[in-house]
């Protein structure tokens, strides 16, 4: 191992303890709101990942995560709520076998919840990846509001628009984490692999990756399905992160939250996704004082005007697509060795003699 | 005689009413370099997309090595060993120059993806085959010293250097070249003339070109086949072709040839 990878891998770990203490600080003294917002942050990591793997990585203009995700957090809350609330959630119509009587372990639920997801992400792509560009937007944006439609109308499995109670909230700061640290790890490997460099290809130029014999629907699929899968793994964790879900929880302004976070971070960039999982995610939070009164502004309405902090929100996003064309990151990373570069020009600044020791 | 690499038999290629190209009958042994000439119109890029699997002939057939390829996708062509390069370059334009290179390598690529996510030591071994393979083929085409650039970044003609380089690592049988030289000047033409044949003596390739810069193709073919209109109109060497009465008429003479 050369001395470079030996040092970025010690940097890694000290990086992931550091993590590590931070998220069980968190979880010990902080307010359970910070603990709720901490968890969301890292299901959005997946949530983003899972979405820059097709959409910045393959160039495949898929919208159909709200519904992948509705497959997953529907198959987690079917398989961990407990049998005796099953009962009386489905009061219409009583829950079909074998979900009546069957609850696995969380873990077990969510890798069900995700390979039904890729699946089903299987038998969309069929016919969708065929398509290209705008077509095929529109063609998974339609496959996952039949998604919704089905789990509002398929009673005895989903409950139907009264929606799925009490799922357990197991999903607590390490499952988040320890997810989205296994799935940015994951994705990294993807797409520094020579699977990853086919899959850019496709997105840089289609024809030139068919000559060169990149079978364009067999990695198109494939990329779309681990999205899926990953997708139904995000969705898992956020049925269990809130609680309760119904079909509205799945409308397609779900895609575009998320949407929103890879084109923020750089589409094509795993470092961007998850700063901008976390920008976005805060943000979203921090500007909910805008919903409510501003005493300092002598003209502003008493009560505050609600939904405020969305017109804040997108004039945020606005400025960042205005002035980072390509996100905040484009297609950057961030690496140790990127870091090192960076610390060793600004040393070089002021002692031109340490410049090499860095590298 | 020698080997015989690809042939095609009766190829017409038709789009609606229009036949582009008509009754196409050609072949290439091993190791030569064959020019593919004519107007412009003439349907010489059409017939490169039915050799390539870009379009299905309507009738007739192509076969590589003996071996049917008439109607294979474009991915499986590539597989069977026809590399080809584009009339207006088509490189990976955001990715860099050795990744360009590794991307045409992923085909010859056993590993699963699973096994490749995981670095599993056979994934290991083929990832270091190709960077090899690709420090190698850059080196040979002069572009290992910019191998991290982005390729759009390059200058025209390395671009197309590059183009050529990523061909060849497919590990293609017939490389097929459409308008190498266009938009080079003499002095680079000459050049890439001697490119050419050198990467047919070191890869043992055979060569189908597509070119207007007559100088090159009368330089570098062992043969040639002229197009006009769809139909074949000659065969044979630079010398024959010069002389050839139809071909001074498509290129020169008459009123039909602006088409």
């Amino acid at each position: 191992m050369t001395k470079v990878k030996k040092s970025s891998m010690l940097l890694s770990c000290l990086l992931l303890a550091a993590l590590v203490s931070l998220l069980a600080y968190i979880d010990g003294s902080a307010s359970s709101y910070i603990v709720r917002i901490t968890r969301l942050c890292a299901i959005n990591i997946v949530l983003a990942l899972s979405m820059n793997l097709v959409q910045g990585f393959t160039g495949i203009f898929s919208l159909g995560h709200a519904g992948f995700m509705a497959i997953g957090a529907y198959t987690v809350a079917l398989l961990t709520i407990p049998v005796a609330k099953k009962e009386t959630l489905f009061m219409l119509e009583p829950l079909i076998a074998p979900f009546n009587t069957l609850t696995l372990p969380f873990g077990a639920a969510l890798l069900i919840g995700g390979l039904l997801a890729a699946a089903l992400a299987f038998l969309i792509g069929l016919p969708c990846l065929r398509l290209r560009g705008d077509y095929l937007a529109i063609a998974t944006l339609g496959f996952s509001e039949i998604i919704r439609i089905v789990i509002t109308n398929a009673q005895s499995l989903t409950n139907g628009a009264q929606g799925l109670k009490s799922i357990p909230k197991t999903a607590n700061i390490w499952w988040c984490y320890g997810i989205a640290l296994a799935v940015l790890i994951f994705i990294s490997l993807l797409i520094s692999s020579s699977f990853g460099r086919a899959l850019k290809a496709i997105r840089e130029d289609e024809i030139a990756a068919e000559s060169m014999g990149i079978s364009l629907l067999g990695h198109k699929m494939l990329s779309f399905m681990l999205s899926a899968f990953l997708a139904g793994v995000g969705g898992g964790l956020y049925a269990s992160y809130i609680g309760t879900i119904g079909p509205d929880v799945f409308q397609i302004s779900r895609t575009y939250d998320i949407l929103m976070i890879v084109v923020m971070g750089g589409m094509g960039s795993i470092s961007g996704s998850v700063v901008a999982a976390f920008l976005v995610t805060i943000g979203q939070e921090w500007l909910r004082v805008l919903d409510g009164p501003l005493p300092f502004l002598p003209f502003w309405p008493e009560n505050g005007v609600s939904g405020m902090r969305m017109v804040v929100f997108s004039i945020l996003l606005l400025i960042v697509i205005l002035f980072f064309r390509n996100g905040l990151f484009g297609h950057r990373e961030i690496t140790w060795s990127a870091i090192g570069r960076r610390l060793s020009a600004l040393a070089g600044h002021h002692k031109d003699g340490e410049v090499k020791a860095h590298e | 005689m020698n080997k015989r690499v690809l042939e095609v038999n009766h190829a017409t290629m038709r789009f609606g009413g229009l036949v582009a190209v008509n009754d196409l009958c050609m072949h290439i042994d091993h190791q030569e370099i064959v020019a593919l000439i004519g107007p412009n119109g003439a349907g010489k890029t059409t017939a490169f997309n039915m050799i390539t699997g870009v379009y299905t002939p309507t009738s007739g057939s192509v076969t590589l090595n003996s071996r049917s390829i008439t109607g294979l996708r474009p991915d499986r062509i590539a597989h069977a060993g026809i590399a080809r390069t584009f009339q207006n370059i088509r490189l990976f334009k955001s990715l860099t120059v050795l990744d360009n290179v590794l991307i045409a390598q992923h085909l010859r690529l056993t590993s699963s993806w699973p096994a490749a996510v995981l670095r599993m030591p056979r994934y290991r071994r083929e990832n270091e085959q190709m960077y090899r393979r690709a420090e190698e083929l850059l080196t040979y085409m002069g572009l290992w010293d910019v191998r991290g650039e982005i390729a759009n970044s390059l200058p025209y003609g390395m671009q197309r250097k590059l183009e050529i380089a990523r061909a060849l690592a497919t590990q293609p049988v017939l490389l097929l070249l459409d308008e190498p030289a266009a938009g080079m000047n003499p002095a680079e033409s000459a050049e890439l003339t001697e490119l050419i044949r050198g990467i047919r003596d070191r890869f043992h390739l055979t060569v189908l070109l597509i070119e207007h810069h007559m100088d090159v193709v009368m330089d570098i073919s062992d043969r040639i086949y002229v197009l006009n209109y769809g139909s074949l109109i000659a065969e044979g060497t630079p010398a024959e072709i010069q002389q050839n009465e139809d071909v001074i008429h498509a290129y020169l003479g008459g009123d039909d040839d602006e088409a």
